[in-house]
């Protein structure tokens, strides 16, 4: 089993994502510097967080251009797992893995704070180790991590479980307080239509250790090592 | 503008006159900025040494042990002028300059911290100053990946005209790895790393060394520096790889004076030839002089071995960086500058470093206390004026517009202290200083800033490493302000001799006063204190648990909050009894104190309501006292025992209760509701956040 951090000019999240791989879970992980590419088969490949390219132009647009995001693409398409984490989110909409987009908050600040969300679907390789309806504790640290997509794109990821995560309160209740980005139907994480392909604004890496204050979200990664020990990496049911 | 004296010390010692990049040499390098040349010799009293510090001040940024494995590498910056000509950008470049002292230390930069001083954000201008200072901190820092985990705000009229935006900057390395700024032989070569250069920043240490005119904000525009966090983000990469390779003999950061500062300092032990046209530029027909002093951000200056260029420069270029191989060590003591052929600087390279004459100011004590005059306006009121005001708020409208989480070490950034875990130990942050008090009394002020520092760690169970320090104040040409900074020194040292904290670094920006609105600021010697403790998470204290307070409370209303709200004046707080620092960590250590919180701005009154939750207080004695006073050395506790409390001046105040806070007094009793303290809390973010 190996996974791939991928790291571009302005990656920030890669080194954390690949220690809590590496040390906190145990799988053999590269990094994969963007012009390198992917020199050998992935099980699983991770868009950390960070500011690639600067955010200049739109937070992901350059990066989401890069050869090494055609690999990506061709990897994801073949069934193999893809995890955007925050600017990895916004890569992976930028180039059509999964639909909608993150764009600039509701208040258009930054916004770094521990949140609540809610796990809407448990048939995906990322998410198997929770229950339905679990409410997590996991920060978000972004600007530009406001969800939208166009109706009809909505109504298909209601309908084909593609909505992986919604901000909540500590309950589980969507109340406008809990949305901190004002994010369209308190969305922030998104599957694409196979589940092999999960795009999340919070960031799992840093719940992950109790020391940090929450390890709720280490089973994130668990769940991939999960799928990918059981050889199927792709399911496609429906949750929630 | 050098000086005509200055001009006439340069003619004297070439036996001719300057060229034009000579005088701008000189005109920078010889700026209150680079030479310190108004409180060298008062710097030189502070204590630099101890058991742990590896490199003091005098590099880029200091080296000191934390572990036998990992040294913490930090240095403190100001960047208060460009701050107010465009607060975003000043404020942007200003974390920029002090991450690359880190870096160029060899060090991988790991936390911010964000000292912030401003005029009363009931002027539009100084919101908008302050709202952009913060978003450039935070766009350049999130961007960087390096978290800002503490700051300090303070709110007075003096800095109306004059914000002052200080900047920590916290590096690990391996203790036997580090990078100098010191070249170490004749015949390497000097290449220059980063973004290209331009006329953008121009003058910038000359600029900083003066006060800001009616039309500073137009006219001085061109002075302040445009930063590229995206490029500073693959410097840091590129360079801790070059620096892993260990072909990089020496590395400087180009900042106040560009690459003619950069280079002739690294250089001084020996001497320097500079081809000023192998600089990459970004701009045609750059002038010798312009290439030479230019800040454009994001540039380093690295000693290589001849052989080693082509491994660092594909290095460079793996990080999409650019380079040149700019010039070479020579072993003449002299800085010569080249271009096209042509020497246009030919300067004996000391006199440019370490030459500049030292000025000599008057200085005169003054007395600005006032007589106490008791509040007539009811206590609950007085409390709630207490509690909305912007120092005593939530801080929230900032520190979350800042990646406080990236490089998963920040264990906490509430309380006193940031607390970040460093391989099995927890590093503790603080930083500030009370420039209210230090402006009545800059002596007992300063000495309380470090004790105000020492305690906020000790709440986490934390000791001191060591002291950076920015000096920030107005033109020394006024005796008054000479005074002060005597004072503030003398008050730095021997506290922190008294407390055997080394003052490892830090920097002096004077001048820090308008003409357009007529102010000058409180001294503000701002402090950064870097500790290590054992490692834990710190859990507020919950329902039904014991508070009390410990420590002796005086008369001290003078520039307390209580003084700002209701200008009720006051003798400032006088220096403690420190040994209770120390007593109080180690019953942190021990776990017979569960939770503290130190007591600073806004008195008990103000620690109080920092909890997340209401409490019922009991409290005898004078209540404004009890209440509002900002003796130092005092502190909030959760206990276990009140038998380990013995030796301590100690009393039990009340409890954790319930959403609101209840405090009986012996001149009656007032309630601040859940809602109300909520309100109070959130005065600073529903002031910005519209």
């Amino acid at each position: 089993m190996r996974f791939a951090v991928l790291r571009f000019g302005g990656s920030n999240c890669d080194l954390d994502t690949y220690r809590v791989l590496t040390e906190v879970c145990g799988v053999d992980t590269d990094l994969v510097w963007y012009k390198e590419g992917l020199k050998r088969t992935y099980d699983a490949v991770i868009i950390p967080g960070g500011f690639s390219y600067g955010d200049y132009l739109r937070a992901g647009a350059i990066a989401s251009r890069t050869p090494l995001m055609r690999e990506v693409r061709r990897h994801a398409k073949e069934g193999g797992l893809v995890l955007g984490i925050c600017n990895g989110a916004q890569i992976g909409t930028e180039c059509g893995l999964a639909p909608g987009a993150f764009t600039i908050n509701e208040y258009p600040k930054f916004i770094c704070r521990q949140v609540h969300i809610r796990v809407e679907n448990v048939l995906t390789p990322f998410t198997s180790r929770f229950r339905v309806g679990e409410v997590i504790r996991i920060p978000i640290a972004h600007k530009e991590g406001r969800y939208v997509a166009h109706p009809e794109a909505l109504e298909r990821m209601n309908a084909n479980g593609q909505v992986v995560f919604r901000f909540c309160d500590s309950k589980g209740e969507l109340t406008p307080e809990s949305n901190p980005n004002g994010s369209l139907e308190y969305i922030t994480g998104i599957a694409n239509e196979q589940k092999n392909v999960l795009l999340m604004m919070p960031h799992p890496e840093r719940a992950s250790e109790e020391i940090l204050g929450s390890r709720d979200a280490k089973r994130v990664f668990e769940s991939m090592i999960d799928a990918v020990g059981a050889g199927s990496a792709v399911t496609t049911g429906r949750g929630g | 503008m050098l000086s005509a004296q200055d001009l006439a010390v340069i003619r004297e010692s070439l036996g001719r006159e300057p060229t034009e990049v000579e005088r701008a040499c000189f005109e920078n390098l010889w700026s209150e900025h680079c030479s310190y040349r108004s409180t060298k010799r008062l710097l030189s009293t502070l204590p630099t040494a101890g058991r742990d510090v590896i490199v003091g001040p005098g590099d880029d940024a200091a080296v000191v042990r934390f572990s036998r494995s990992c040294a913490i590498v930090v240095g403190m910056e100001s960047h208060n002028h460009p701050s107010y000509v465009d607060p975003y950008h000043g404020a942007a470049t200003g974390v920029g300059g002090i991450v690359r002292d880190v870096v160029s230390m060899g060090a991988r930069p790991i936390a911010l911290m964000d000292p912030l001083y401003f005029g009363p954000l009931s002027h539009q201008k100084n919101r908008y100053l302050f709202e952009h200072v913060v978003s450039g901190i935070g766009d350049y820092g999130n961007c960087i990946g390096v978290p800002v985990t503490r700051g300090e705000v303070v709110f007075d009229e003096g800095y109306s005209g004059n914000p002052l935006v200080n900047v920590v900057c916290i590096g690990i390395v391996a203790p036997e790895r580090y990078l100098t700024g010191r070249v170490r032989s004749p015949g390497n070569r000097l290449v220059l790393v980063g973004s290209s250069t331009g006329r953008d920043g121009l003058g910038g240490a000359s600029f900083a060394s003066r006060d800001l005119s009616a039309e500073a904000s137009t006219e001085d525009r061109p002075s302040v520096q445009i930063g590229d966090p995206y490029t500073e983000k693959l410097i840091i990469d590129a360079v801790l790889e070059m620096a892993d390779t260990g072909r990089v003999l020496a590395c400087k950061d180009l900042g106040a004076a560009g690459l003619a500062g950069a280079s002739s300092e690294m250089c001084s032990n020996f001497g320097a030839l500079i081809h000023a046209d192998r600089v990459h530029l970004r701009e045609k027909g750059m002038r010798p002089a312009e290439i030479m002093l230019s800040e454009s951000q994001e540039r380093m200056l690295l000693e290589v071995a001849t052989g080693d260029v082509p491994l660092i420069g594909s290095l460079a270029e793996k990080y999409d960086l650019a380079w040149s191989d700019v010039g070479e060590v020579i072993a003449e003591p002299h800085y010569i500058v080249m271009f096209r052929d042509e020497v246009v600087a030919d300067i004996p390279i000391q006199m440019l470093t370490k030459g500049a004459p030292l000025c000599q100011w008057k200085s005169r004590a003054y007395e600005a206390t006032k007589p106490f005059r008791r509040p007539d306006i009811p206590l609950k009121a007085l409390a709630i004026a207490v509690l909305s005001h912007p120092e005593v708020a939530s801080r929230e409208w900032v520190y979350e517009q800042y990646d406080h989480d990236v490089q998963t070490r920040t264990i906490s950034i509430g309380g006193d202290v940031a607390v970040l875990r460093l391989e099995d130990r927890a590093l503790a942050l603080s930083c500030g200083c009370n420039p209210r008090h230090i402006y009545l009394s800059p002596y007992e002020g300063t000495a309380n800033a470090v004790v105000e520092n020492a305690s906020n760690l000790a709440c986490t169970g934390s000791a001191p490493l060591c002291i950076v320090n920015c000096l920030n104040f107005a033109s020394p040409v006024h005796p008054e302000v000479f005074w002060q900074l005597e004072e503030c020194v003398r008050g730095l040292g021997d506290m922190a001799r008294r407390l055997e904290i080394p003052v490892v670094g830090g920097n002096v920006s004077l001048y820090n006063e308008s003409d357009e609105l007529g102010t000058q600021i409180k001294p503000t010697p701002s402090i950064g204190m870097i500790g290590s403790g054992e490692l834990r998470r710190p859990e507020p204290p919950g329902e039904g648990e014991e508070l009390a307070l410990v420590g002796r409370t005086g008369r001290h209303f003078g520039g307390s909050i209580l003084d700002a709200v209701a200008g009720c004046g006051g003798v400032p707080p006088p220096v403690p009894d420190i040994s209770i620092i120390q007593r109080v960590r180690c019953l942190v250590e021990k776990g017979q104190v569960k939770w503290a919180t130190d007591l600073s701005q806004g008195g008990l009154m103000g620690a109080l309501a920092s909890l997340p939750m209401g409490a019922r207080i009991n409290i005898s004695g004078e209540p404004l006292e009890t209440l509002f006073s900002e003796s130092y050395g005092r502190f909030l506790v959760s206990f276990q025992k009140e038998a380990d409390m013995h030796d301590l001046p100690f009393a039990v105040i009340g409890e954790i209760h319930g959403e609101s806070l209840s405090i009986v007094t012996d001149a009656g009793s007032i309630v601040l509701d859940h809602e109300e303290l909520t309100r109070a809390r959130g005065s600073l973010t529903s002031l910005m956040r519209y």
